[in-house]
C-alpha cells in the first residue's frame, strides 16, 4: 500500500466507523438523511477521488477508490458515496462543472431519449434517487456518448426502497432540461453498468467481510451446551467457508480496480476483471449471508441487532449494476467465440497488465 | 480477528520471456500429447520429460546454483509451473522432488546432504516420494506408528506407509518416522524425517489401483530397514515442525485450482459449437473463478519470494481452488447432459470420464478439506 492509500484508508475508516453508529443506520432506514456524515465525506475529498486535482478533486488511483468503496461496504454507510464517485468522475471526464451535494446514476441510459434539448424517459430503482441533487447517466447523441446530467428538479420519482430501506426511486423524465458534454475516454455507452459493477464489488467485498467479522465475534461470545459456539467443529467450518469465499471476493474485487488503473481507467479494457469481480462478489453473498445468519439465530432476524444492515445491502447490491448471471454471460460469450485454444494465453495476456 | 486478505501479485518483466520459452520448450516437445493424457495433469508420470526439463533448468529453478538451481526466483517458478499446468505436461516423476523434497532439505537438510541430493533432482534423474500417511494415520498423522530405533548401524525402521503416490516409481522417500515413544500429552514430539533409499534391503512396494483404473500410489512395507545415521533430516524429534514448513509448499502452489483444466477446454470446446445463453452463463461463472484463483495462487507465490511461510493463504487457495477443480466435471454435466462411456472415443467424453473419477482425490491429497477448514478457523480465532 502506498502513503496515500493508507491516508485514504485511515481516513474513510475512522469517519465511517464514527458516523455510521446503530443508531445512525436506524435513523437512515426511517428515511433520515446523515447529514454530518455526507458532510465529512465531502470535506475529506472522499465523495471525489477519482476527479482530478485540477477540476477540484483528489485525483487518487482506482486502487484507492477501492479502498473507499471497501470501507463504505464494510461500515454499510447509508450514502450515495460510490454513487457520488463515479458520477463525479463522468462529469470531470466530460468536463462538465460538478455540483454539490450527492449524486446518482442511471445504470442504463438506453431507457432514456433526448429530443432537441430536453430529456425524456423512465428508469426504475435509481440508487438514493430523490435525495441526490443530480443525475447522471451517459446516453448516445448523434451516436457519439454523452455524460449527461439531470437536475433531481426536473425529475420526477416514484419512491420506493430496497430491502436496506435505502431509496431505490423510479425516474421518469418528460422533456427536462439537462447539460451535456460529449466523453471520449471510454467511448462506451456501459460505461456507468462496468465503473458501478466495480464499485459494487468492493462495496459487497466490504461488507462481507464484515459478516464474517461481527459473525466471529458473535460465535466466541455467545455460548451453549456450556460453551461458545465457536468450539463446535460444524461452526468452524461453515465460517472458514464463508470466509473463504468473502476473501476470493475481496481479491477479485481488488484486481478490477488495479485492472481499471493499468488500463488508465478505460473501463472497456477493464471489462473482463470488471464482470469477473462481479460474478466472484455477488455469488459468494448467498453463502456469506446463510452462514452469519445461521450462526447469529434468532438475533440476527432482528431489526435490532446490526447484522440486517449487511445481509439487507449485500441482497440488493448482488443485482445492481449486472447480476452475476448478466456479467457471466457476457465473459461465457467471449470465451465460447474465442475457443478453447486461447482460453489460457487471453488470461495469461489480460492479467498481465494491458 | 485479523484481516485477512491476498495482497495482488505482481509478475516481475523478466517472467515473460521465461513464459515464451516455456510455452516454445511445450510446443516442440507436446504437440501431439492426448488429452487425456494431459488430463492427468501433475499426476501424469514421464521420466524422459522429466530429464528434459532438468536439462533445461525446470527443475529446481529457485534452489542455490551450487546445487544446480538456477537462482531464479519463486515467481518466475511459479510462471514455468502454471504454463506447465496450464499445458497437462507430465511433470509427476519429478514434481514432489522439486515441489517440496528440495526445498525441505535447503531448509533443513545439512551440507552434505543438498550436496548429495539436489543436483541429481534438477537434472530430472532423482524421484522423491512422501512417506506420511499409514494404514491407522490419515488426517490425525501425528498419530503414526512406524517406528525408528537406533543402533550402533543407524536406524532400524519397521511399518508401513500407504497412499504414497509415486513410491514404486521413487529414488528416495522422505518418511515421517516415530523415533520417540509416544507422548498423550505432547502428540507433535518425537517424530523425525528420513531419507530412505528405496532400493534398500527390507522395503516391499505394493501399487494399490485406484478408481480410475490406475497404479499411481502405494503401500510400502518397512522390514527392520536399516538407513545410516546421516539420512535423518533436520533434528531427530523436531520432524513436526519440519512436516508443517513442508506441508506449506505442498499446499499453495497452482496445481490447486488448475487440475481440470483440460476439462474446462474440452467444455468450452463443446459448448462454442452451439453457444446459448445458459451455457455462457456456466462458463461465464468458471472462468471468473479461475482469474481470480489464478490471482490469488500469484499472490501466495509473490508471499514465498518475499521469505513468507504462508500457511493461512495456502490454506484459503487450497480450499477455494479444489472447490472449484472438483466442481468442474459437475459443471460440464450440467451444461452438456453428457455422461460418458469408456468406449467412447473422443476427447471430451475421455477426458470427463477421467476427471470425473479422479477430481474425488483432490480434496482429500495434501490434507483434506475438513483439515484445511480447521486451519482456517484457527487463524479466524475459532479454535
Ligand atoms: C491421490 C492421493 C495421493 C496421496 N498421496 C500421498 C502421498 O504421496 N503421501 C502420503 O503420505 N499421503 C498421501 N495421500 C494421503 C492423504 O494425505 C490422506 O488421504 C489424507 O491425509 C486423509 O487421510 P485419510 O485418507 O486416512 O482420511 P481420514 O483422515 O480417515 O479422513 C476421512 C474423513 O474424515 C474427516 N476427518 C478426519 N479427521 C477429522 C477431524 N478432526 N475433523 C473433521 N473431519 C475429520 C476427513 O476430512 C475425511 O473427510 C494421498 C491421498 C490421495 C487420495
Amino acid at each position: 500500500m502506498s502513503e496515500l492509500t493508507n491516508i485514504i484508508s485511515e481516513t474513510t475508516n475512522r469517519l465511517l466507523e464514527a458516523y455510521t453508529s446503530r443508531e445512525q443506520k436506524h435513523a437512515s432506514e426511517a428515511g433520515e438523511w446523515p447529514t454530518e456524515l455526507w458532510q465529512a465525506l465531502e470535506q475529506n475529498g472522499l465523495t471525489q477521488p477519482l476527479v482530478p486535482e485540477s477540476q477540484g478533486g483528489v485525483g487518487t488511483t482506482w486502487s484507492d477508490a477501492f479502498v473507499i468503496a471497501f470501507a463504505a461496504g464494510r461500515w454499510q454507510a447509508p450514502v450515495p458515496l460510490v454513487e457520488t464517485i463515479i458520477a463525479s468522475w463522468l462529469l470531470s471526464q466530460a468536463g462538465i462543472e460538478i455540483p454539490s451535494g450527492p449524486l446518482t446514476l442511471i445504470d442504463d441510459g438506453h431507457t432514456l431519449h433526448i429530443n432537441g434539448d430536453t430529456i425524456s424517459g423512465a428508469a426504475a430503482a435509481v440508487p438514493w434517487g430523490q435525495r441526490a441533487t443530480h443525475a447522471v447517466a451517459i446516453i448516445s447523441i448523434n451516436d457519439q456518448p454523452h455524460v449527461v446530467l439531470i437536475p433531481t428538479s426536473k425529475i420526477t420519482y416514484i419512491p420506493d426502497l430496497s430491502m436496506a430501506r435505502e431509496p431505490r426511486d423510479h425516474l421518469s423524465a418528460s422533456n427536462a432540461a439537462f447539460i451535456s458534454a460529449p466523453i471520449t475516454n471510454t467511448a462506451d455507452i456501459s460505461l456507468v453498468r462496468c465503473a458501478g459493477a466495480a464499485m459494487r464489488s468492493a462495496q459487497i467485498a466490504g461488507a462481507m467481510q464484515a459478516a464474517i467479522e461481527i459473525t466471529v465475534t458473535y460465535a466466541t461470545e455467545r455460548e451453549q451446551f456450556g460453551r461458545p459456539l465457536a468450539k463446535f467443529q460444524a461452526i468452524q467450518q461453515m465460517l472458514a467457508v464463508a470466509a473463504a469465499k468473502s476473501v476470493e471476493g475481496r481479491m477479485a474485487a481488488e484486481i478490477a480496480f488495479r485492472t481499471i488503473d493499468q488500463t488508465n481507467a478505460d473501463l472497456s479494457k477493464a471489462e473482463f476483471d470488471t464482470a469477473s469481480a462481479k460474478v466472484v462478489c455477488s455469488e459468494a453473498v448467498e453463502a456469506i449471508t446463510d452462514t452469519s445468519h445461521e450462526v447469529h439465530g434468532a438475533i440476527g432476524f432482528t431489526q435490532e441487532h446490526d447484522l440486517h444492515f449487511i445481509t439487507q445491502r449485500l441482497w440488493t447490491w448482488r443485482a445492481e449494476f449486472g447480476s452475476e448471471s448478466f456479467w457471466a454471460e457476457r465473459l461465457g460469450r467471449s470465451i465460447l467465440s474465442r475457443g478453447a485454444k486461447n482460453l489460457w494465453p487471453d488470461l495469461i495476456a489480460r492479467q498481465s497488465g494491458a | 480477528m485479523e484481516d485477512i486478505h491476498f495482497t495482488p501479485g505482481v509478475l516481475p518483466p523478466e517472467t515473460a520471456a521465461l513464459r515464451t520459452r516455456v510455452r516454445k520448450f511445450l510446443a516442440e516437445h507436446l504437440s501431439d500429447y492426448p488429452s487425456v493424457k494431459r488430463a492427468q495433469s501433475w499426476s501424469g508420470s514421464d521420466r524422459k520429460f522429466s530429464k528434459l526439463l532438468g536439462a533445461n533448468g525446470f527443475i529446481g529453478m529457485t534452489w542455490p546454483k551450487k546445487y544446480g538451481g538456477g537462482e531464479r526466483s519463486a515467481l518466475e517458478r511459479y510462471v514455468m509451473l502454471e504454463e506447465m499446468l496450464a499445458a497437462g505436461a507430465p511433470v509427476a516423476a519429478h514434481w514432489i522432488a522439486d515441489r517440496q523434497s528440495g526445498p525441505l532439505l535447503l531448509n533443513f537438510g545439512t551440507e552434505q546432504q543438498r550436496q548429495r541430493f539436489l543436483p541429481a533432482i534438477t537434472r530430472g534423474e532423482s524421484y522423491f516420494c512422501i512417506g506420511m500417511s499409514e494404514p491407522n494415520s490419515g488426517s490425525d498423522l501425528a498419530s503414526i506408528r512406524t517406528r525408528g530405533k537406533h543402533t550402533k548401524d543407524g536406524w532400524r525402521i519397521s511399518g508401513s506407509k500407504i497412499w504414497t503416490s509415486e513410491a514404486h516409481n521413487s529414488t528416495y522417500m522422505i518418511a515421517l518416522i516415530r523415533t520417540q515413544p509416544q507422548d498423550q500429552k505432547n502428540r507433535h514430539v518425537g517424530l523425525s524425517q528420513f531419507l530412505i533409499d528405496m532400493e534398500t534391503p527390507g522395503i516391499t512396494i505394493r501399487p494399490i489401483q485406484n478408481m480410475a483404473g490406475e497404479a499411481m500410489f502405494n503401500e510400502v512395507f518397512f522390514d527392520d530397514v536399516l538407513i545410516p545415521d546421516d539420512m535423518l533430516v533436520g533434528t531427530e524429534g523436531g520432524g513436526w515442525g519440519q512436516v508443517t514448513t513442508e506441508l506449506a509448499f505442498e499446499r499453495s502452489g497452482p496445481e490447486r485450482y488448475l487440475s481440470s483444466i483440460q476439462l474446462i477446454y474440452e467444455l468450452i470446446h463443446e459448448l462454442s459449437k452451439n453457444p446459448t445463453e445458459r451455457s455462457a452463463i456456466g462458463v461465464g461463472r468458471l472462468i471468473a473463478h479461475l482469474g481470480t484463483l489464478r490471482q490469488m495462487s500469484m499472490s501466495v507465490a509473490t508471499m514465498l519470494e518475499a521469505g513468507e511461510t504462508p500457511n493461512l493463504a495456502a490454506a484459503l487457495v487450497k480450499e477455494i481452488g479444489v472447490g472449484f477443480e472438483q466442481e468442474i466435471p459437475s459443471r460440464a454435466y450440467e451444461l452438456t447432459g453428457r455422461v460418458p462411456l469408456l468406449g467412447d472415443d473422443n476427447d471430451f467424453d475421455q477426458v470427463m470420464a477421467y476427471i470425473t473419477q479422479s477430481s474425488r482425490s483432490f480434496s482429500l491429497r495434501g490434507g483434506t478439506r475438513e483439515i484445511m477448514r480447521g486451519i482456517i478457523a484457527r487463524e479466524l480465532g475459532l479454535r
